[in-house]
This record gives structure tokens, C-alpha cells and sequence, in this order.
């Protein structure tokens, strides 16, 4: 009862804030002046690059790739002064909406299609076009080879674009659009080596497994009209927590939390994102780590004053984040395949981040400072591992790389970095973000503290275990290389983004996360921090704890895979090991729950179809077409008939109303 | 010498007396009519290589003008005007200038450019290639090259399609049954000509043209009929009178007004092609020259669909209980058999024709609203329509099989793979016919389904369920076609795609894209409509 109660006094004062900011940016004072009023071309140049690019077809082949690597870089200019524009205001100035034209007007249901700039779409708009950026520049070396890479560039442009529509977006509406379209450009990304079936199937995995999610975030769109009348976000928050009706805030809120899990492979529609590593490497990290699989983090802390009004809800979006974090984590652990082994580690820090988002205004800040910093370092190693790949032939094998370190020094350096951020080892990026997430887990009172608190403690004991593997295998102990390759240092162009986000996962934490910088700077969106709550643990326990357990399962790792051989070939292992081979049994168990009773459903449902429908409809069908004949033959092109048949229509239509009168 | 009285002169009465004249209100009227007066001069002393461009471009230039002025007469518009009988006071010859009038114009002005830039199309020739120079002579045969050289040229349709545009744009601003009737013919003659210039099967184009005009003038008989009928009923032409009399219902005459009412109608009704006045549509759409039939489709449409909106408002609005049923009649046959007869159609043309026929029954549905809310629907119905058709018929005329057009649907196979952009507009055209959203189709069926289930009562509620279901057949019927371009194999290679000049392009890219526009981003058109929905009086 009392945790309820301070829920609910928590959730009231943040709607209080929350309240205002919306209230500023409609009034005038906040219209966009000035840089901020060209917000719009964020989302407009790298639209303009990607309908280039597509439209322009062969003839921008050989500027293509450059012209949409500029056009990011505008972007990021672009979000860089809109930056500084916000900076230069006071903070509860700082939101400001841009509206660009009205769009949808169906009766009582209007939607204008406008751009809300405030503080946390600031934040996702540097991480976009800054990493987005970077990724192009490496792309430009990666895809050298490739005939096709002026398309490779255009869906890269075009996921830019979508994806900050996505974050920019003033309404659950346009936001569904950047949605879809970020689905789309993943969707063509991972299958565009689409000639090998198996990278098909795999885009087409990711494409269904996110239709489920986006059904949910449709049907959450549908209901916020039905019960609000609006979809925009300032009249959904605000009255999110006023005059909201329980059941419907539930719903509305596991329908979003639905889509989430779909865009960011959260449990149970995770199964998707280890075989979209099919894509090539740099979409790997643009895509599928640093930013279009955390849009559901952004959904959930976007949604804040609805998931506030809804405990129900809002534990289930911990207890997924809870169990994503050591699902991805478990799987990470018997990944061979360096890609999914990442894929694996995306999943469960982003089940982290919906952890944190879940917790209420003591996790927000710390859900997208996580999201932030995962952003930069997750994205530096999966540059790393494509710079290996191209270093190894392609091959993706840990247990044929070994001994890497001396080859590929600069790869090794700002793979180092990574995984000390990601370890959380201080002061690099991750110890910042996520020590404060397991801090905010075991805030609260009774079991749930505890239990959320430990998953993520342990959660944290694991990662080491697993990136301590990952790293060791591909860059320290015995070379285990096939007798072809010859490793070698990547080119500059990949090298160089590749040390950008090196001191981005190095210093970035230091900078924004002891300076109270980055809290201050959400607090007028996600509210602030409630005073007076301490973890059930007191802090400096928890933060040796959690470096004592990264440092077990580091040095666990130490022994099996650096000290000791690794076998060329995957020993058969324990009966987790295999489960854990194997995602888990994700796909078995999808297979078995969904898909075997979906073909029988489809079966039953053709034999009805075709005995039942087909049947009635082929009938109407030979109805229609046999009257069709038979009327044809009044057309029978003499003049004289067809004027019989107007007088007769005449005569008898005018008889007709004589005898109804 | 006995003193002769003098002459007793009778004075005359000032019999006519005219309304004050307000010129900017006609302006885009007096334009098109003095563009179509100069080009007739231009046919008689232009020189011969030159006619054909500078006759183009004073139609694109009056027409544009046109739809500039438009904009100024919407300053002036609300207002009646015409010939007053000074010695009752009653008017004659009137124009109301009000907002579904202006709307028409300018909707009948804008597609009228894109009709004159299709009929442009030379394909490198030099004169107009639909059109034929003699009308008895096969193409690029020598008599046809000596009728060329002789001075025959096919310059002379633009002045013909200007005074037909002239007409169309007189036909829903006309206050009045006679000057109603005045506009009907003015647009049809020079329609009944345009259609008989085929180059290619030129006996099908000039039977087509007679059946047209025979049919044509049974039907305007009819119009004068149902007009000699009213005015013995309210002793009067003009549309205020005629509702007046209506109003106070002098139930001595009652015998009148139902007949009367009906045959006006089945005149207005004849144009536009609704069942069972519809027979001509198919054999003259799939007769005349193409970009005619393009043009004709669009812009015949609006402007009989502004003037039975206008008859049905204003002039016998107040006694439409007595006609209604009929109307509702006509517009379920339109519908079912414009729908089912199009799906046995093998011809692209008459199957354009019929699927014309049908959309004629689904703003028909939108009239029968009664409603401002019914009248922005169909204004809005009308400029969708006429955007895509325009495109539609234009993009027919570039398929060819050894010059001529191949527009018979076996013809079509398998064009989507060798000819993807063309047959993706087409694709995408049919799926605005078939009401698909995202296009404008979809919007303008949208529109005036829910104006009549809105305010139509029982009766618009039976007419949108027949409008849906005769949607779901037509929907067949778009379908095959694309299926047939882009899956099935092309049985005959040599049908292949024109590559048309820039006026042509420029038609189908601006239909097209409006298409798109107004399926995506309905609100501003709609709301325009909405605003121009009112009828003065």
C-alpha cells in the first residue's frame, strides 16, 4: 500500500511538470524562432538523400554514397545548432513545437503533423545523427567492394530520416509512421544480400516479428482515440493521468509496451534480432544497437504519464526488461558467432534500459543515459567486430580468431574500450549508466527491490562473463586461424569512427553522469528524481558488489578462454550451454505455441475458405459475369435501339412514379 | 386638307431591361469565349506551319487566364445576374456566380489544359496525331499526304474545344432552363464533331460522332420537353420562380411538375452518362480519338454534374419529393450496371467507358444527400475523377501496336515488366478508380457514401450499400488489369509504349500526382469544396 501510495504522489508531481512543459510549448512563447524553426530539416535531408539516391538509380553511382554521407552530416549540423539554440534557453523554455501542416481531418478526428523539440528527442537526435553519421563514413570503406552500395546508402539515409520522424514526432500518429519506416529500412537492410535465402528468411523473421509489435502499437494508437479523441501527444499526457480510466490506461499501456517489445526485441518477440545480424556490419551497429532497436525505450519513457497511471503496466515493463536482461545474457554466453554474441548483449542491456524505464521517475533518466552511452559503445564494437570480419574473410567464428591483438591494433584498442564500458568498469561510460540502473532497482519496498535488484546485479556478473569471452577469444590466447586468412588493419575510413566512439565509450560517462549534467538536462520531460529514496542496500556496498561480480565473471573468463585452449570446434557443453546455443529454445517454442496451431488455423480456415467463401463468392462471381453477358447483348450498337432504351427508360420510370403516387 | 392625326406610335415598352452587368464576375467566362473567338480567326489567317503552335499555345495561355480570373470572380461571387422582362419584372436569361458555379469553372478549366496538352501529342508528326487532316483517308497513305499538303489541316480542334470548354463552363453557372439549355448545346456540338476526327479507325469514330449527335439530340428533345412543361407549370424559366411556384404548389398544374421535372433531368442525366440514358457512353468513348475521350470524360462530367446539382438545389429543390424516387432509381441502375457490364469488357476503352458509367451512379449518391455536406462531396468527387481520368485515357493513347492503339486487354499482357513506370501509373490510376486509399479515390467515395448514410435518410443509407457492393465488383475489374500487365506473359511483343512529347507527359505526371496529392492530403481540397458548397439563389 504505501509503495502505491508513493507511486501515485510520485506520478502526480511529475504530471505536474510534465503538464507544464506541454502547456509551454503551446503557447506562443514557445514557437520555434530562430535555427529551431528548421528543425524540419533534419528529417527532410537525409529523406532528400535517400529519394535521390532511389530515384536517381545507376547515374548517382559514383556520387551517391558521398552525397548521402554529407546529408547526414548536415543533419547532425542541423541538430547540432538546434542543440546550442536549446542550451541558450532557460530549461522550462527549452520544448518547443513546430508545426507543419494539418494532415488528417475526418470529422472529429484531426491530427496536424508537427515536430516536437524538447529535451529527450535532443537527446535521441545527437545519438542518431552523430553515430548515424559515423557509421556512414565507415560504411563508405566497408562497402567499397560492393556493385550495390549506392542502395546500401540509400536505406541508410532513409532509416536516418525515419528514425528521427520517429523520435521527433508531436504525436503517437506521425510517430507510427517513423515507426513503420524505420521497420522498412531494417526490414531492406538485413535482407539486402538477399540473393543468400538464409538472410531473406531472416529479414522476413524480423519483419513479422515486428508486425506483431506494431499491431500492438496500433491498436494502443486506436484506443487512446476512442477514449481521448486525440492522438497528439500534449492531449494524450496530459490528461493521461486526470481523468483516465483504469482499465483503459492498462490497456493502452501493454498494447505500447507490446510494440516495444516488438522494435526492441524485448521478451517474447526477441527472437528476431540474433538472425538480423544477417545484414551487413554497419547497419548491424547503426540499426540494430545503437538506435532503432532502443526506440521502445523511447516509447515507454515518452509515455510516461500513461505508464505512471498504470502500476499494473508498469511492472510489466520491469518484469520483461528483468527477464530480457538475463535471457540475452544467458544466450551471450554460447554464442560462437561473434555478431549474434553482440546481438545477444544488445538484447539484454536494452532489457536494462526497459528495467529502468519501468521503475518510474527514479529510472527514466538512467533508462536513456544507459541508452546513450550503450549507443556509443555498443556501436564502436560492432565496428570492431566488422573490422575483424574484414580483416578474417568474413568469417565470424570466435573460435577460429584468437591472438588478434597483435594484427589489428587499433581494432583491439577501441574494442578494449568497449568492453571495459560495457563491463561497467569506472570511469568508462557503462560504470556511470548502468551502476545507477541497479542502484534505482533496488529502490522500493518489499519483494520487488530485492528481486528486480539481484536479476540485475547477477545480470551484471554475467556480461562480464560473456564480453570477457568475446574479447578474449577474438583478440588474446593461441591463434586459431584458418590457413587463408591474413589479418590486417582496416583502412582509415573505418578506423577513424571507430576511435571517435572509443573516447565516446571512454569519457562521455565521466563527462555528463557525476555532473548531474544529464538529469538536469531530462528533468522538465521525465520529471524529477523523487526525493529521500535509497536503495534497500546502501550505495557503496552496491557499487563493490556489482565491480566484485564483474570481476569474478571477467576472471572466469580469463581461465577458460585465454589461460586455457578454446577448442576449434564447440564442445558439446552442458545441458544450459546447448539450450542457451540455441537462443533458449526461442524459435521451438514459437514454433510450437504459434506457428504449428497458425497452420492448422490456416488450413482449417483455406478448407473453409475455399468450400465456404470461395464457394458463395465464386457463385456471386459467375452471377455478376453471367448478367454481364446477357446485359452486353442489349448494347448492341444500332442507334435506333439504344434510343429505344431511352424513351423506354423514360416511359417506364415516369410509370413507375405514377403508380407510386 | 383635313388635319391627319398623327400617327399613334404604341411606345415600346422597355421590354428587356439588363441586370447590372458585373464584368469581373464573368470574366473567366468572357476569356475562354474570346480565346475560342480568336483561335477561329487564327484558323483563317495564321500561316500554316505556325497554326499549330500558336493555336496550343493560345489555348494553354486563354486557359490559364482563365483560371487566374476565377480566383478574382471569387471576390465578386454570390450574385445573380442576367435580362429582366422589364413589364413583369421577372427574370429571363440569368447567371448566378456562387461558389459550386466558380469551383465548376475553374475544376473544368484545369482539366481542360491537361485535355488540349494531350490532344497536342504529334509523336514527331505534324499536325495533331489523333486527329485526322480528311476523313477519308487511311493514315499515312498518299491521299492523306496530299490532303496535307493541300492545307487540311486538324488545327481547328482547339477552337472547338475551347467553345466546348466555354459551354461546359456556362452549363452549371446558367440560372435558368433556357439558358441551361443554351450551354448544353454549345458544349455538345463541338463535341460532336471533336468525336468523328479519329485518324485511326476512322469509321468507328465517325459513327461513333453520329450516334452521339442523333442520341444527343433525342435527349436535348427531351430537355426541351420537360422545360415547355415546367414553364406551364410556374410560368416561368428562371430557378428562383420555378421553386417559388413550387413552394406555393398550384395543385391545378400538379399533373406537370413530376413529368416535367423528370424529362429536364433525363437531358442532364443523358450527359452524363447514367443508366439508361448511358447507351452511347461506351461505343463514343471507345470511338472518338483518345485524348477527346479523356477529355470529354473529365470535363462533361463536371460540368452536367455542376448543372443537375444546381437543378436539384436551387430550381426544384423544393419540390424534390416528387422526382427523388426517380433519381434514386436512376442512380441504383447506374451503379449495378455500369459495375457488372464492366466486367465482361475486353476493350480498354469501353471498359474505362463503363467504369465511367459506374463512378456517374456514385455521385449521383452524393447529389441524392440533399446536403451542403453532399454538394462539397461531389465537387470534390468531380476534380478526383477528372485528374485521374485525364492521365487514364492519356496514358491509353501511347500503348500502340504498329501505330495504331492497342487497346484491346489481351494487348495489355505482361506490359508491366517491359514498360514498369507507365504501367505502374496505370496501376496506380486503376486503384484510385477502384477506391483504394491513399489515392483519391478512396477519398471521394469516402466522401459521398458518408454524406448520404449522413443526412440522405433510409434511401441514402440502400444507395451507399449498393454504391459499396457495386464498388467491391468494379474493384474486380481494376484489379484483372493490373494483374494482366504486371503477371501475366506478354503475348504479342510488338505492342509497345509510345514515348510522348512533354505536353503529354506533363498531363499524365500532373493527374497522377493529384491522384496521389488528394489521396494523401485530402483536407485542403476538401475543405475548398466544402466552402464553395453554397448555392445563391
Amino acid at each position: 500500500m504505501g509503495t502505491l501510495v508513493q507511486t501515485l504522489a510520485s506520478s502526480s508531481s511529475t504530471l505536474s511538470t510534465y503538464a507544464a512543459g506541454l502547456a509551454a510549448h503551446e503557447g506562443e512563447a514557445h514557437a520555434a524562432t530562430g535555427v529551431t524553426a528548421y528543425a524540419w530539416l533534419l528529417v527532410a535531408l537525409p529523406l532528400l538523400g535517400a529519394a535521390v539516391l532511389l530515384l536517381g538509380g545507376r547515374r548517382t553511382d559514383r556520387f551517391g554514397p558521398v552525397l548521402a554521407t554529407g546529408l547526414s552530416w548536415g543533419a547532425f549540423v542541423v541538430g547540432a545548432l538546434v542543440f546550442l539554440a536549446m542550451l541558450g534557453r532557460g530549461a522550462e523554455d527549452r520544448a518547443v513545437g513546430i508545426d507543419l501542416f494539418d494532415w488528417i481531418a475526418a470529422g472529429s478526428f484531426k491530427v496536424s503533423a508537427g515536430l516536437l523539440v524538447d529535451q529527450l528527442s535532443m537527446v535521441f537526435v545527437l545519438l542518431i545523427t552523430f553515430v548515424g553519421s559515423l557509421i556512414h563514413v565507415y560504411s563508405l570503406g566497408y562497402m567499397e567492394h560492393d556493385p550495390d552500395k549506392r542502395r546500401f546508402f540509400a536505406y541508410l539515409n532513409l532509416f536516418v530520416a525515419a528514425m528521427l520522424l520517429l523520435v521527433l514526432a508531436n504525436s503517437y500518429l506521425l510517430l507510427y509512421v517513423g515507426w513503420e519506416g524505420v521497420g522498412l529500412a531494417s526490414y531492406l537492410l538485413i535482407g539486402f544480400w538477399n540473393y543468400n535465402p538464409a538472410y531473406a528468411t531472416a529479414a522476413n523473421k524480423a519483419f513479422v516479428a515486428n508486425r506483431v509489435g506494431d499491431f500492438g502499437l496500433s491498436i494502443a494508437i486506436i484506443l487512446m482515440f476512442f477514449h481521448f479523441g486525440a492522438v497528439d501527444f500534449a492531449t494524450v499526457l496530459g490528461e493521461a493521468g486526470t481523468n483516465a480510466n483504469q482499465g483503459f490506461m492498462t490497456a493502452i499501456g501493454l498494447m505500447l509496451l507490446l510494440g516495444a517489445c516488438g522494435k526492441s526485441a524485448q521478451f517474447p518477440l526477441q527472437s528476431w534480432l540474433g538472425d538480423a545480424m544477417a545484414g551487413p556490419t554497419p547497419v548491424s551497429a547503426l540499426i540494430h544497437a545503437a538506435t532503432m532497436v532502443t526506440a521502445g525505450v523511447y516509447l515507454v519513457v515518452r509515455s510516461a504519464p500513461i505508464f505512471e497511471a498504470t502500476p499494473t503496466a508498469q511492472l510489466v515493463v520491469v518484469i520483461v526488461g528483468a527477464i530480457t536482461l538475463l535471457f540475452g545474457a544467458i544466450v551471450g554466453c554460447a554464442k560462437d558467432d561473434i555478431k549474434k554474441a553482440l546481438a545477444a548483449s544488445t538484447m539484454s542491456q536494452i532489457g536494462y534500459m526497459m528495467l529502468a524505464a519501468g521503475l518510474g521517475p527514479v529510472g527514466y533518466a538512467f533508462a536513456i543515459f544507459h541508452l546513450l552511452m550503450h549507443g556509443f559503445f555498443k556501436a564502436g564494437m560492432f565496428l570492431g567486430a566488422g573490422s575483424v570480419m574484414h580483416g578474417m574473410n568474413d568469417q565470424i567464428d570466435m573460435r577460429r580468431y584468437g591472438g588478434l591483438s597483435g594484427a589489428m591494433k587499433i581494432t583491439w584498442a577501441t574494442f578494449a574500450i568497449g568492453w571495459l564500458a560495457i563491463l561497467g568498469v569506472p570511469p568508462f561510460s557503462g560504470f556511470w549508466s548502468k551502476d545507477s540502473i541497479i542502484e534505482a532497482a533496488f529502490i522500493g519496498e518489499g519483494w520487488r527491490p530485492w528481486v528486480f535488484g539481484m536479476t540485475a546485479l547477477i545480470g551484471a556478473g554475467i556480461t562480464a562473463f560473456y564480453m570477457s569471452r568475446l574479447f578474449f577469444m577474438t583478440f588474446h590466447g593461441k591463434k586459431r586461424w584458418t590457413d587463408d586468412v591474413h589479418p590486417h588493419e582496416s583502412g582509415k575510413l573505418m578506423t577513424i569512427p571507430m576511435i571517435v566512439l572509443a573516447f565516446g565509450s571512454a569519457f562521455l560517462g565521466l563527462i555528463l553522469g557525476p555532473t548531474g549534467f544529464f538529469n538536469s538536462w531530462l528533468e522538465p520531460v521525465t520529471g524529477a528524481e523523487p526525493e529521500g529514496a535509497h536503495p534497500v542496500i546502501p550505495v557503496p556496498v552496491l557499487i563493490a558488489l556489482t565491480l566484485f561480480l564483474v570481476a569474478c565473471g571477467a576472471a572466469f573468463a580469463w581461465l577458460r578462454y585465454w589461460r586455457d585452449e578454446v577448442p576449434v570446434t564447440a564442445p558439446s557443453g552442458s545441458l544450459l550451454t546447448q539450450a542457451a546455443r540455441k537462443d533458449l529454445y526461442q524459435d521451438q517454442v514459437n514454433e510450437a505455441l504459434l506457428m504449428r496451431p497458425g497452420i492448422h488455423l490456416t488450413r482449417s480456415l483455406i478448407f473453409a475458405d475455399s468450400k465456404g467463401v470461395d464457394g458463395a463468392a465464386g457463385g456471386l462471381a459467375a452471377l455478376v459475369g453471367g448478367t454481364s453477358s446477357r446485359l452486353r447483348k442489349l448494347q448492341n450498337g444500332f442507334a435506333r435501339s439504344y434510343a429505344l432504351t431511352m424513351l423506354a427508360g423514360v416511359v417506364a420510370i415516369l410509370g413507375a412514379l405514377w403508380v407510386m403516387s | 386638307m383635313t388635319a391627319v392625326a398623327p400617327l399613334a406610335l404604341p411606345t415600346l415598352p422597355a421590354a428587356f431591361q439588363q441586370s447590372n452587368v458585373d464584368y469581373i464576375a464573368i470574366l473567366p467566362l468572357m476569356i475562354v469565349f474570346g480565346t475560342a473567338l480568336i483561335g477561329v480567326l487564327v484558323e483563317a489567317f495564321a500561316s500554316r506551319e505556325r497554326r499549330q503552335a500558336i493555336q496550343v499555345t493560345l489555348a494553354v495561355v486563354g486557359l490559364l487566364a482563365a483560371a487566374g480570373s476565377v480566383i478574382l470572380a471569387a471576390s465578386h461571387q454570390g450574385l445573380t445576374m442576367g435580362l429582366t422582362d422589364g413589364a413583369t419584372n421577372r427574370q429571363l436569361f440569368a447567371l448566378a456566380v456562387d461558389g459550386p458555379a466558380l469551383f465548376m469553372q475553374a475544376t473544368i478549366v484545369l482539366l481542360g489544359i491537361l485535355g488540349v496538352l494531350t490532344m497536342a501529342e504529334r509523336f514527331g508528326g505534324v499536325g495533331p496525331d489523333a486527329f485526322t487532316p480528311s476523313g477519308a483517308s487511311t493514315p499515312g497513305s498518299a491521299t492523306e499526304t496530299a490532303a496535307a499538303r493541300a492545307g487540311a489541316l486538324t488545327s481547328e480542334v482547339y477552337p472547338l474545344t475551347m467553345f466546348a470548354i466555354f459551354g461546359m463552363m456556362l452549363f452549371p453557372t446558367t440560372n435558368d432552363l433556357i439558358g441551361m439549355f443554351v450551354a448544353l448545346e454549345v458544349l455538345s456540338l463541338p463535341l460532336y464533331i471533336l468525336s468523328g476526327l479519329a485518324r485511326r479507325r476512322r469509321l468507328l469514330s465517325q459513327e461513333a460522332s453520329l450516334k452521339y449527335f442523333l442520341l444527343g439530340a433525342f435527349s436535348s428533345a427531351f430537355f426541351l420537353f420537360g422545360t415547355a412543361l415546367l414553364y406551364g407549370y410556374a410560368g416561368s424559366v428562371y430557378f428562383g420562380d420555378l421553386s417559388k411556384a413550387i413552394a406555393s404548389g398550384p395543385l391545378a398544374m400538379n399533373g406537370l411538375l413530376l413529368p416535367g421535372a423528370f424529362l429536364v433531368f433525363v437531358g442532364l442525366l443523358f450527359k452524363v452518362g447514367a443508366v439508361p440514358f448511358h447507351a452511347w457512353t461506351p461505343d463514343v468513348y471507345q470511338g472518338a480519338p483518345t485524348p477527346v475521350t479523356g477529355f470529354m470524360a473529365a470535363c462533361t462530367k463536371a460540368a452536367a454534374f455542376g448543372a443537375i446539382l444546381r437543378l436539384a438545389y436551387v430550381g426544384l429543390d423544393t419540390g424534390r419529393w416528387e422526382w427523388t424516387n426517380a433519381l434514386v432509381l436512376v442512380a441504383i441502375l447506374t451503379m449495378v450496371v455500369g459495375s457488372v457490364l464492366s466486367v465482361t469488357q475486353t476493350d480498354m476503352k469501353r471498359l474505362l467507358a463503363y467504369s465511367s458509367i459506374a463512378h456517374a451512379g456514385f455521385i449521383l449518391v452524393g447529389v441524392l444527400a440533399f446536403d451542403r455536406q453532399g454538394v462539397g462531396a461531389v465537387l470534390f468527387y468531380l476534380v478526383a475523377y477528372g485528374f485521374s481520368t485525364i492521365a487514364a485515357f492519356a496514358i491509353v493513347s501511347l500503348v500502340r501496336q504498329n501505330g495504331a492503339e492497342a487497346t484491346h486487354l489481351s494487348q495489355w499482357a505482361g506490359l508491366g515488366k517491359r514498360y514498369p513506370v507507365v504501367a505502374g501509373a496505370f496501376a496506380f490510376l486503376m486503384l484510385a478508380f477502384a477506391g483504394i486509399p491513399l489515392t483519391s479515390g478512396f477519398v471521394s467515395k469516402f466522401g459521398v457514401f458518408s454524406a448520404a448514410v449522413d443526412t440522405g435518410g433510409a434511401t441514402g443509407t440502400v444507395l451507399a450499400v449498393v454504391g459499396v457492393v457495386c464498388s467491391a465488383i468494379t474493384v474486380f475489374v481494376y484489379a484483372r488489369v493490373i494483374v494482366l500487365m504486371f503477371f501475366s506473359d506478354a503475348t504479342d511483343d510488338a505492342v509497345e509504349v509510345m514515348t510522348p512529347s512533354v505536353s503529354t507527359t506533363f498531363s499524365i505526371a500532373i493527374g497522377t500526382l493529384v491522384t496521389l496529392a488528394l489521396g494523401v492530403l485530402p483536407s485542403a481540397l476538401l475543405d475548398l469544396a466544402d466552402r464553395a458548397s453554397l448555392f445563391v439563389r
